[in-house]
């Protein structure tokens, strides 16, 4: 495999996501969201209510709210690799690409790349404005500083694995679909059962502790590399030019 | 430089290619003729290692088709120029050609060269910032035979390069590849344009998912429909046709003052036919040979297959 190749590839797709505002916004929201709105709106209603938080609350918030980064990793790279893929195959650029010297691995690689780099970007920039912003917040009442700690971190750990998962379930997606916004919604339902997992914890079938979100990141991780020689038998040239509808 | 032998591909039960034999001279620009659905674009496609072949063997220079260790080598001496141009709309034509300059590990100094050659030589030049979606479908198409030519291929496969596009553009697409016919590059060309082939090609074949034949387009006119002579006279009348049927040739066409003959070696036969004529009271205003078209041999075999 040639990572130079596959970085060419990568910076030509982040190139077009530049002038594909939609894209980006699509792929920045949801972080973006949980990192700055879920701490504001805490704090404002809090102030607005006047009750006082207690610290179990507290805790239990900041780590109900940070989950929802895996749930972000899981779904918001479905904006950008649908488009990659559906994307390419609109413009019936995928042909002339395969013509190259390039193998095949290094154009998915090159995809997963396009499609990783930003999500994680705005998921790491979203935890880390979550972690200050809450600290801020939440200082006086614990006496302490709650971030950074392990349970943020088995959820960072496990983020890129959710992320990764989706791209790949994304590749598979793609073969099959001819729009990108079909691609999209579909890819979009990865999310359910990071969602189902979430609830279940809520509702108390579960706990999702620094143990089992560190388990549920080495599951996640096995997963993908699973999924990743699905993806790569689907990314195969003849595949693509003679069954990809 | 390109050989093939009993080239095959099947997809499952249907054969889209079957047994194609063929050899393309280094230099030749060798027109692929068939209709849609014959196996053009799979040929092709098998030949630029993008489907395998199901069976047969082919060679590109010293590389085989279906080797693994050869599919890079064979993509980086060819350059395909696909049906369906692909180009990348968001970025600009001068980014497009340098993405792809970068898979052919041509280094910052020698793209830029390059870019700048083949823009300048296709009038693209002053457009190179531009969005590539902004451009004609005529530009696009220039755009997306420079790109196939980026890394100087030895070997260049154009797939049906004017089709969908209009007569002026399709004229300046023409004129290009009959420029890179000077410059001595092998040429496969993929059409369905009987008109294009004709004007550029040095040979043809002619593909209905086996292949029909091949050879030059005057020697495909020649073998398959003989060679027509049309004699203008002042006055055509029974006697006159006769006169030349008794002779035991063909009598094709009479049309007004007009008589056309297929003839098969028009030099030696013409001055007996108007010895036959004048001895039949006709007057001989003057011969011309009618060359049958290309067309004609092409729908005579794609239609008799």
């Amino acid at each position: 495999m040639d990572l130079q190749n596959a970085w060419n590839v990568a910076v030509k797709d982040l190139k077009i996501y530049t002038k594909k505002k939609s894209v980006i916004y699509a792929t920045v929201a949801m972080p973006l969201i949980v990192g700055f709105a879920f701490p504001l709106i805490l704090d404002y209603s809090f102030r607005r209510t006047g009750k006082v938080l207690s610290a179990a609350t507290a805790l239990g918030l900041m780590d109900t709210f940070s989950i929802f980064f895996i749930i972000a990793a899981a779904m918001v790279p479905t904006a950008i690799a649908s488009y990659s893929l559906v994307g390419e195959k609109v413009q019936k650029s995928l042909e002339p690409l395969l013509a190259t010297p390039m193998s095949d691995g290094d154009i998915l690689l090159g995809k997963t790349m396009s499609a990783l780099l930003v999500p994680l970007g705005a998921i790491y920039g979203g935890s880390i404005a979550f972690m200050s912003l809450m600290d801020y917040f939440t200082h006086d009442l614990l006496g302490y500083y709650y971030y950074p700690n392990w349970h943020i971190g088995a959820i960072l750990l496990a983020a890129p694995f959710a992320a990764l998962l989706s791209v790949e379930l994304n590749v598979i997606i793609s073969s099959r679909m001819t729009d990108v916004r079909s691609a999209q919604q579909s890819g979009a339902l990865l999310m359910l059962p990071f969602l189902g997992v979430f609830l279940a914890s809520e509702l108390g079938f579960f706990t999702l502790n620094d143990t089992n979100l560190a388990a549920i990141a080495v599951a996640l991780a096995a997963i993908s590399a699973a999924m990743f020689f699905v993806a790569k038998a689907t990314f195969q040239r003849e595949e693509i030019l003679t069954r990809w509808r | 430089m390109i050989d093939t032998e009993n080239l095959t591909k099947k997809f499952g039960d249907n054969t889209a290619v079957d047994s194609v034999t063929l050899h393309v001279d280094e230099g030749e620009v060798f027109g692929f003729l068939g209709p849609n659905g014959a196996g053009k674009t799979t040929t092709v496609r098998m030949l630029a290692c993008l489907v395998a072949k199901s069976s047969g063997s082919a060679t590109i220079g010293d590389y085989e088709i279906g080797k693994k260790a050869d599919q890079p080598k064979i993509r980086e001496i060819i350059g395909l120029l696909t049906e369906n141009v692909g180009l990348y709309e968001e970025l600009s034509a001068y980014d497009n050609l340098d993405f792809y300059g970068r898979f052919y590990k041509l280094g910052e100094q020698k793209r830029k060269e390059r870019i700048e050659y083949l823009l300048k030589l296709l009038e693209l030049w002053d457009k190179k910032d531009s969005a590539a979606g902004t451009f004609s479908k005529g530009m696009k198409q220039k755009l997306a035979i420079a790109r196939a030519l980026i890394h100087d291929p030895k070997v260049l496969f154009l797939d049906e390069p004017t089709a969908n596009l209009d007569p002026e553009a399709s004229k300046i697409v023409r004129d290009f590849v009959l420029e890179l016919k000077k410059e001595k590059r092998t040429i496969f060309l993929n059409t369905h344009l009987l008109d294009e082939a004709e004007r550029i090609c040095d040979r043809v074949a002619i593909l209905k998912t086996r292949l029909i034949t091949t050879g030059s387009p005057q020697e495909l006119r020649n073998s398959l429909t003989g060679r027509k002579v049309k004699f203008q006279l002042q006055q055509v009348d029974e006697s006159v046709s006769s006169a030349i049927r008794k002779m035991g040739y063909h009598v094709e066409d009479v049309t007004g003052n007009s008589i056309t003959v297929n003839l098969k070696d028009p030099e030696k036969e013409n001055p007996l036919i108007l010895r036959t004529v004048q001895s039949a009271g006709g007057s001989v205003i003057f011969v011309t040979e009618v060359g049958s078209s290309l067309e004609d041999v092409y729908l005579k075999l794609v239609k008799g297959d």
